[in-house]
C-alpha cells in the first residue's frame, strides 16, 4: 500500500499508521521511534521508545534513567514488526546512534533517513544506502550555495591561528553533541596531542564517545584549573552559547571560532561574533544531497524539514516525483 | 590578490579595532606598491570607477544557474556577492583557469583598460581561479561595494599608526589635510608616510575638506544647552554640501566628497574669484520665486540686488529632481532652480579659518556675504534664543510648519573650532517630530548582512474604500527584541509567498514615523514617505482602525 495512505503529519510529527507510531514527535506520545539524539529530534517523556542503544544511552544522559517508559534498543540492521509494520534502522552517518528509520509495509519500503551526512566522520558509521519507495530527507543545508569543505581544511585553520596568535585562547564553540567529538578527532587526525580543555556542559557526551569506543585523548575539564590564565596558547571548547557570555570572558585574550556548517554564510559567522568561522557541518551540503537521491534513487522523495523548496525544486529536474512535509520544530542550531 | 583577498577577509571578521588595524599596518609592510595603495583605495571607497556592473554578475550567474535555485539562495543569503561567490562553477565552454593569480594591481588596470567584451572574459577567468572568499573579495572590489566594517576615518588613523610605527611623526590630522589632494595607488602619500619622501603638495588642487558632523541630541543635553555657550540655526531640509572655490578651479562636494559639479552648472558657472574664494559649509536646497512682500517669514530667505523675488525653500522632493543628473538640461534647471544656504567657512580669501571659533568663522561669512552679488547664495543666520523654553518652542515651530523644509535645529557650541569628524559635545542636530501613521503590514521580506535570517523588510499600507493599499517599506526603528517578535508573527501569519517576499495577514497595525510625504506616481498610492521607520508597533489595535489613506495625503 503506497505509503501516503500510512503516513500523515500533525503538530506532533511524522505519524505512521503502519507502526502506530511517530518518528521524532515533538510531543509525549505513546510510542516513539528516535532517529538520533539531538535535543529537537529526542524528547522526553513518551511512553515506549525505538532507537539504537547509543540513542537510548544519549537520552539517559540528557534526561536521566526515566526519560521514557520502556526503552527498546534497536541494533542497527535488527528486524522488529511492529503494530502491523516491519521496522529496521540503518547508520545514517550523522552522529554516534544515528540512524535511518527503515519502514516495510505492504511491499512498500519507506525510509526515514533523520538527519544525515556523507563526509567521513570516524565517531559513527557512515550512512547506509538502501534501496527504497519512498525517501524522506532532511534539508538543512539544502541550497546550492551550501558546499561544506573538507573538515581538515578547517581544522587546520584553527591550528594556523592557533600557531599565529601563539598567546591567545582559541575559543571554539561546538554543540555538545557530535560536533564536539568530531572536533577533537580531526584535531588528533592532525597531530593536536596536547590536553584540550572543556566547558562542563561537554563532559559527559565526550565520556559517553569514549565508552563506545571513540578515542579523544587528553581532556580536561575547564572548571579543573585553579587559574584560567594557563589557558593562554590553549584550545578550549564550549557549547556556542558560552561564547559570548560571563563563562567566557575569564579567559585570557580569546579568540573566539564556531564550529557549524552555517558558518560559510558571512551574515550567520557575524551573528556569532566568530572571529574564526569554522565551517564543520554534520549535515549533507547541497552536493551530498543530490548524491544520496542519485544513489538511493526511490520512486519518490519527501522532504522534511530546512530548504524544503529548493531541494524539492532540484528533485523535480532531476526526474523524481518530490513534495515537502514542510514540518516545524526542528531547529536549525544543533547542526 | 590572494594576500588582498585574506585581508579583507579578515578584516571582515575581526571585531577589534585594535586587532583590524594590526592586519592593515602588517599587510602594508608586507605589500609592495602599487597593490598595497590600491587596497587603501578598495577599503578607503576612493576607486574611482567599477570593474563590472552588477547586471553583469547578475547576467553571468543567471547563464550558469537555474533561476528558481538562485532566487532561494539569494533570498536565504542576502546578498548578491556573497551568493554568487558560493553559487561560481566554471562551465565546460570557459576559458582556461589560471595558475596563479595576478596581482591586484594587475587585476585593477585590465578592467581599467579592457573593453567591455574582453573584462567578460576576464571576470569568469578569474572567478573561475579563485575560491569563494576570493570570488567574495573581486566581487565586492569591482563593484565598489567593500564594506568590512572600517570606515575612511579609521583607515586614516590607521596610515598615521603606520606612519608612525615608521618612525615618522605625522597625525592623522596630516593625512586628512592631504588624503583629497592625493589619488590611488597613493606611491606618494606612502612614501611619505613611512618618511621618504616629503609631504605631497595639495594646495593648488581643489579637495574636499571633510566636514564637521552633529551628534543627535538627548534630552539630558538639552537641559546643558544655555544661550551664551551655543549658536541656534535651523537645520535645513536639503544636502549638505561643500562649496570650494580656489584660484585652481572650483567645485560643489557632497557630504561625502563626491564631486557634483556636473549637476549644478547654473550654479558652479557663475562663480568667480573676485566675488568668492575660499572652502564653504553649507546646504544645497531647491528654490521656489515668489512675489512676496519683504516681511520675514520662516523659510523666506532674502532676496539678493532684486526687489521683486524672493525665494522659497522648495520640498526635498524637488530638489531630488536635480540630484544624480550627469548633464542637466536648460528646461530641467528653470524648472527646479537651487541655490546655496552657507552656514560656515573653513577658509576664505586664502586664509584658514579652521582654528577660529563658531563665533570668529560666522562673523567672517556674514561680512562677506554683505559683498557677495550671487541671487542663489544665501546665508544661515543664527536664531535669537534666550533659553530651553526658547529652543523648545522654535523647535515647534519647525514642526508646525507646513512644508517640510525645516528639519530641525542646529545647536553649536560658539567656542568650537572646525574639526573634521563627529567631535563630541560641539555640533548637536535636534530634529523636528516626526509624522506618525498607523500602517497595516502587508508583506515582509528578509534583511540583508546581519539580518538575512529575520524577517525585517515590511512593507504597510493605508486604507482606501476598504481595501489597503501599500504605502511605503521600512526596516529599522525597532529594537533587537521588537524585530525577534515581528520576525515570529511574520513566520506565523504567512498567508502568501512571491520569491522572497512573504504576504501577511493584514492584522498588525505598525506606527510607521517619518519626515515628510510627497506626491508620487510611482507608487499605485500616488503618495511617498521620506525615511518611513517602525515607531511603534501596535500589538493592541485592529487593523480596521488603521489610518486611511486620505490622511496621509492631506499631509503633503
Ligand atoms: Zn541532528
Amino acid at each position: 500500500m503506497h505509503p501516503e495512505k500510512w503516513i500523515k503529519t500533525d503538530k506532533t510529527g511524522l505519524y505512521c499508521r503502519a507502526l502506530d507510531a511517530y518518528i521524532d514527535p515533538m510531543h509525549p506520545v505513546k510510542r516513539a521511534i528516535i532517529t538520533h539524539g539531538h535535543a529537537d529530534h529526542a524528547r522526553p517523556g513518551h511512553s515506549e521508545v525505538y532507537a539504537t542503544p547509543q540513542t537510548l544511552g544519549i537520552m539517559r544522559i540528557r534526561y536521566g534513567d526515566d526519560f521514557c517508559e520502556k526503552p527498546i534498543p534497536m541494533e542497527y540492521g535488527q528486524t522488529r514488526s511492529i503494530h502491523k509494520a516491519q521496522l529496521h534502522m540503518v547508520p545514517a552517518g550523522h552522529i554516534l546512534g544515528s540512524a535511518q528509520a527503515v519502514i516495510d509495509y505492504k511491499d512498500y519500503r519507506l525510509i526515514l533517513a533523520g538527519d544525515y551526512k556523507r563526509h567521513p566522520d570516524p565517531s559513527c558509521p557512515p550512512f547506509e544506502v538502501t534501496p527504497c519507495d519512498v525517501f524522506v530527507t532532511e534539508a538543512t543545508f539544502g541550497l546550492p550555495v551550501f558546499r561544506h569543505p573538507p573538515i581538515n581544511q578547517q581544522i587546520q585553520k584553527l591550528l594556523d591561528s592557533m600557531a599565529l596568535f601563539e598567546n591567545r585562547c582559541h575559543l571554539v564553540g561546538a554543540y555538545a553533541l557530535g560536533k564536539c567529538q568530531r572536533v577533537i578527532l580531526a584535531l588528533r587526525a592532525l597531530g593536536y596531542n596536547k590536553p584540550i580543555y572543556l566547558h562542563g556542559a561537554l563532559l559527559r557526551l565526550c565520556e559517553f564517545y569514549q565508552e563506545n569506543g571513540v578515542e579523544l585523548g587528553e581532556l580536561i575539564p575547564v572548571s579543573e584549573l585553579d587559574n584560567p590564565k594557563v589557558l593562554a596558547g590553549e584550545l578550549v571548547i564550549a557549547p556556542p552559547s558560552a561564547l559570548n557570555d560571563r563563562w567566557s570572558r575569564k579567559l585570557p585574550e580569546v579568540m573566539t571560532a564556531m564550529a557549524s556548517g552555517w558558518m560559510q554564510i558571512r551574515a550567520r559567522s557575524k551573528q556569532r561574533r566568530a572571529e574564526l568561522p569554522l565551517i564543520i557541518s554534520d549535515h549533507c551540503d547541497w552536493s551530498e544531497l543530490i548524491q544520496t537521491i542519485k544513489e538511493v534513487n526511490p520512486r519518490e522523495l519527501w522532504v522534511t524539514h530546512g530548504r524544503e523548496q529548493a531541494l524539492v525544486h532540484q528533485a523535480q529536474k532531476m526526474g523524481y516525483k518530490a513534495k515537502a512535509l514542510s514540518l516545524v520544530g526542528y531547529e536549525e542550531d544543533e547542526d | 590578490m590572494e594576500a588582498f583577498a585574506e585581508l579583507v577577509d579578515k578584516l571582515y571578521f575581526t571585531s577589534s579595532n585594535l586587532a583590524k588595524s594590526a592586519l592593515i599596518k602588517q599587510y602594508l609592510s608586507q605589500t609592495p606598491d602599487p597593490d598595497r595603495g590600491w587596497a587603501i583605495a578598495a577599503i578607503a571607497g576612493t576607486l574611482s570607477f567599477d570593474f563590472f556592473k552588477r547586471k553583469l554578475i547578475k547576467d553571468l550567474i543567471t547563464e550558469r544557474v537555474d533561476p528558481v535555485l538562485f532566487d532561494l539562495s539569494y533570498d536565504y543569503v542576502g546578498e548578491m556577492s556573497e551568493t554568487v561567490s558560493h553559487l561560481w562553477q566554471a562551465q565546460a565552454d570557459d576559458p582556461p583557469g589560471m595558475k596563479v593569480l595576478p596581482s591586484l594591481a594587475e587585476v585593477v588596470n585590465t578592467f581599467a583598460n579592457g573593453k567591455r567584451a574582453e573584462n567578460r572574459n576576464y571576470l569568469i577567468t578569474l572567478l573561475n581561479s579563485m575560491s569563494a572568499p576570493q570570488r567574495w573579495a573581486l566581487l565586492k572590489l569591482g563593484t565598489r561595494g567593500l564594506r568590512i566594517g572600517v570606515s575612511a576615518r579609521f583607515l586614516k588613523k590607521t596610515l598615521a599608526e603606520y606612519a608612525q610605527d615608521c618612525g615618522s611623526d605625522i597625525s592623522i590630522e596630516d593625512v586628512e589635510r592631504i588624503w583629497h589632494g592625493v589619488a590611488p595607488p597613493y606611491k606618494a602619500l606612502l612614501a611619505y608616510l613611512e618618511g621618504k619622501a616629503e609631504a605631497p603638495d595639495v594646495s593648488e588642487s581643489v579637495t574636499f575638506q571633510p566636514l564637521m558632523l552633529s551628534h543627535p541630541l538627548s534630552d539630558d543635553e538639552l537641559q546643558s544647552i544655555r544661550a551664551s555657550d551655543f549658536q541656534a540655526e535651523w537645520k535645513f531640509d536639503g544636502i549638505r554640501v561643500q562649496l570650494v572655490v580656489t584660484s585652481a578651479g572650483k567645485a560643489l562636494f557632497s557630504r561625502t566628497g563626491d564631486d557634483i559639479s556636473h549637476s549644478f552648472p547654473d550654479i558652479i558657472d557663475e562663480l568667480e574669484t573676485q566675488h568668492i574664494y575660499g572652502v564653504f559649509d553649507g546646504e544645497l536646497v531647491a528654490l521656489n520665486p515668489r512675489v512676496t512682500d519683504a516681511h520675514e517669514i520662516k523659510g523666506v530667505l532674502e532676496a539678493k540686488n532684486d526687489n521683486q523675488t524672493h525665494y522659497e525653500i522648495a520640498s526635498f522632493n524637488q530638489l531630488q529632481q536635480r540630484l544624480n543628473k550627469k548633464k542637466p538640461g536648460n528646461k530641467l534647471i528653470s524648472n527646479y532652480p537651487c541655490g546655496l544656504i552657507l552656514y560656515d567657512v573653513l577658509s576664505l580669501e586664502g586664509k584658514d579659518l579652521r582654528e577660529n571659533t563658531l563665533v570668529e568663522r560666522s562673523k567672517a561669512l556674514a561680512n562677506w556675504f554683505k559683498t557677495q552679488p550671487y541671487h542663489f547664495i544665501h546665508l544661515s543666520r543664527p536664531l535669537d534664543f534666550t533659553d530651553t523654553h526658547s529652543l523648545i518652542s522654535l523647535r515647534e515651530e519647525a514642526t508646525q510648519l507646513e512644508q517640510g523644509y525645516i528639519e530641525g535645529l542646529m545647536l553649536k557650541r560658539k567656542d568650537a573650532v572646525y574639526v573634521s569628524g563627529r567631535p563630541k559635545g560641539k555640533w548637536f542636530k535636534w530634529k523636528r517630530d516626526p509624522r506618525l501613521i498607523d500602517a497595516v503590514m502587508m508583506y515582509a521580506q528578509r534583511g540583508h548582512g546581519k539580518r538575512s535570517s529575520f524577517y525585517s523588510d515590511y512593507t504597510f499600507g493605508c486604507w482606501q474604500d476598504g481595501k489597503l493599499l501599500p504605502v511605503g517599506k521600512a526596516y529599522s526603528g525597532f529594537t533587537d527584541d521588537e524585530l525577534k517578535q515581528l520576525d515570529r508573527w511574520v513566520r506565523q501569519n504567512t498567508i502568501g509567498r512571491f520569491g522572497p517576499v512573504k504576504e501577511v495577514e493584514k492584522a498588525l497595525v505598525l506606527e510607521v514615523a517619518f519626515d515628510s510625504v510627497h506626491p508620487s506616481n510611482r507608487h499605485k498610492s500616488g503618495v511617498a514617505m521620506r525615511f518611513p521607520r517602525i515607531h511603534r508597533i501596535r500589538w493592541d489595535k485592529p487593523a480596521n482602525e488603521a489610518d486611511h489613506l486620505t490622511t496621509l495625503q492631506a499631509m503633503i
